[in-house]
């Protein structure tokens, strides 16, 4: 297995309302700083993750590769999906060992549209989507089979939001309160905030992300596991595909200084602490995580970003930093980083 | 000055899907009011069916079964303000139902009411569209099964309190307690009586009793009844003095955890132009402020 690092990340300053920003502009400073970051102007690898259904038309991912310069042609890549999952392409291609660096980025307004309307959209167009089941509900009812703890929940929330008040790139919520439900057991506050941004990465292969920073954020374990998309067909209280995705990527071979969890509800931390067998010890999103900025389809991304960011910056040694896709956590992707 | 515009994105008409052998066997029974499942290699039923076994990606068998129509529901989630996309326009559930007969679980909408109606093997069943097309919606939704129904009873009758009460009645019309004197045991019992129940024999002396009395004991009651001024209220034997057994009536003009065994209490009456022959003449008995007696 080749060397693969993290050696620079960057996200916007996120939003929860629509800015003004299209999808160029809103990639754009955040690709010019890890570019100023490593010195990079051409990678020689570029993939990048968005939903088409979240700004309405097709392609648009194509548009929003006018904020890289393509000319001459570059060797690109899209996946539609969380950019944590373009991280995960970029570093097999690295793999293959003719290039060294790559370029990834997210991005997602979830301002313009209703989400909870258009994720429906992702679900099986025959059982599930014909309902008009929505994000939320199916939500709620993963939370109600997981028979999540209220006084547990509101402190995940008080601590996330608290953690984002104090991270200038995530949005700035009150404490949770209220007792209304949007869709019972969950309240308004147990759901991530419509959120519009954008995050890049880079990786760089073996000696050149030595090169590249003082302190490459090593890759030494990624996997993703998933699950049946039919809820019905799944134990919804567990994740059997994080806790299958965690052992792959080893995350049990030792501490955890910090695990960075793409949790966009809040019980969904419960499940996946539970599933990742995270230590006692380890500070789960004290960026404050989804709950605190919910870049739609950049999220993910982020949360590897900001366990990257740790070890970067020299203040842990081991992180970890999953991202999920699909409705209740059917996807999972873990990844873990050593200085 | 901010520039926006609404977009659309819509494809009319909807998008047209095959289905396949195993999503439109399922769909055709539903037409037919029908669910089924497909089994697996292992044996196990999938509802509703998939193509694979989720356990092992391999091909199901060609085996359907039907299952249902009746479920259990597993968990819930409710829906206090449904949206333009949901299938009920009122709060409703979406749960997860296993079918009888089925290995996993049906997600669908359960029409119940109020959120307190669901519980975990809430038992289910589906209302079908009277024109079905062969669509997961052809269930409208579930609803409950029937375990229990309301049955009210009304009988009216004309009854008479009979020749003792009817004294008794009549005194307490004009403001007194009759009661009456054994002549074999000299008990006095109040309501007015015609026999002593200790004797067996027939009693005829009355005697006129006072409405202050002793509380012996009492009840403090949360339900609310007709007859009591609100809840909670206190109902309490009273021995009148100069009587052998109390009677049970209201105890009031007193919070209700202030009332004890040998408290002194007295008969508050209505305003004396709207006596009838009644028990309603008193309102309740209420405290004396005399100190409490050793029972
Ligand atoms: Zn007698």
């Amino acid at each position: 297995m080749r060397e693969v690092a993290v050696v620079a990340f960057a996200q916007t300053r996120h939003s929860a309302t629509d800015e003004g920003r299209c999808d160029p502009e809103l990639i754009l400073p955040p690709l010019e700083e890890v570019r100023e970051k490593t010195g990079l102007r051409t990678f020689g690898f570029t993939c990048s993750g968005s939903c088409d259904y979240l700004a309405g038309a097709p392609f648009s991912f194509v548009s929003a590769l006018d904020a890289l310069g393509a000319w001459p042609p570059i060797s690109e890549s899209h996946v539609e999906m969380d950019a944590a999952w373009a991280l995960y392409e970029a570093w097999v291609r690295l793999q293959h060992g003719d290039v060294d660096s790559a370029l990834v980025y997210g991005f997602g307004k979830s301002s313009p549209g209703d989400l909870r309307e258009i994720m429906t959209l992702q679900l099986d167009p025959y059982y599930l989507a014909p309902l008009g089941l929505d994000q939320v509900s199916s939500a709620a009812l993963q939370a109600s089979a997981a028979g999540a703890d209220r006084a547990e929940l509101d402190e995940i929330v008080r601590r996330s939001r608290a953690a984002g008040r104090a991270n200038p790139y995530a949005l700035d919520l009150p404490d949770p309160q209220g007792d209304a439900y949007e869709v019972e057991p969950l309240r308004p506050y147990d759901i991530a905030p419509i959120t519009d941004g954008a995050a890049a990465v880079v990786l760089a292969a073996g000696d050149l992300a030595r090169e590249l920073c003082e302190n490459p954020a090593w890759i030494t374990g990624i996997a993703h596991r998933i699950e049946p998309h039919y809820l019905g067909m799944r134990d919804l209280a567990r994740s059997t595909s994080a806790a299958e995705a965690a052992r792959a990527a080893g995350v049990d071979k030792g501490h955890v200084d910090v695990a960075e969890l793409h949790a966009q509800f809040s019980h969904e931390e419960l499940i996946l602490r539970r599933a990742l067998e995270l230590p006692g010890n380890t500070a789960v999103n004290p960026s404050g995580g989804p709950l605190a900025a919910n870049p739609v389809m950049a999220t993910g991304l982020i949360r590897i970003g900001e366990a990257a960011r740790r070890i970067l910056d020299g203040a842990a040694s081991r992180t970890l930093g999953h991202a999920s896709s699909g409705p209740c956590l059917q996807h999972n992707l873990v990844t873990v980083m050593e200085a | 000055m901010t520039l926006e515009a609404r977009h659309v994105l819509e494809f009319p008409g909807g998008y047209t899907r095959t289905t396949g052998p195993v999503i439109g066997r399922f769909l055709t029974e539903l037409r037919d009011g029908r669910v089924v499942g497909v089994r697996t290699a292992a044996g196990r039923t999938l509802v509703p069916p998939l193509e694979y076994d989720p356990d092992t990606g391999d091909a199901v068998t060609g085996d359907f079964v039907e299952v249902g129509p009746v479920g259990t529901v597993e968990s819930w989630s409710w829906v206090h303000t449904p949206r333009r996309s949901h299938p009920l326009d009122r709060p409703f559930a979406w749960a997860l139902i296993r079918l009888d007969g089925a290995d996993t679980s049906l997600v669908h909408a359960v029409d119940a009411g109020d959120v307190r109606a669901m519980r975990p093997g809430l038992r289910v069943r589906p209302r079908w569209r009277a024109e079905r097309t062969g669509h997961i919606t052809d269930i409208e939704s579930f609803v409950p099964e029937v375990t229990k129904i309301v049955s009210p009873v009304r009988v009216e009758y004309v009854v008479k309190p009979g020749l003792a009460l009817t004294r008794f009645l009549k005194g307490i019309g004009e403001g007194v307690f009759v009661g009456s004197r054994c002549g074999s045991c000299h008990k006095v019992y109040v309501p007015y009586r015609l026999s002593c129940p200790e004797c067996g024999i027939a009693v005829t002396e009355e005697v006129e009793l006072p409405d202050t009395g002793t509380v012996t004991t009492f009840a403090i009651n949360n339900l609310p009844d007709p007859r009591a001024p609100e809840v909670p209220f206190v109902s309490a034997y009273i021995l009148l003095d100069g009587s052998d057994v109390p009677m049970i009536a209201l105890v009031g003009g007193v919070p209700a955890h202030e009332v004890r065994q040998g408290m002194r209490v007295r008969a508050v009456w209505i305003p004396r132009e709207e006596w009838t022959p009644s028990m309603e003449n008193i309102r309740w008995f209420a405290p004396t402020g005399e100190p409490d007696v050793e029972l």
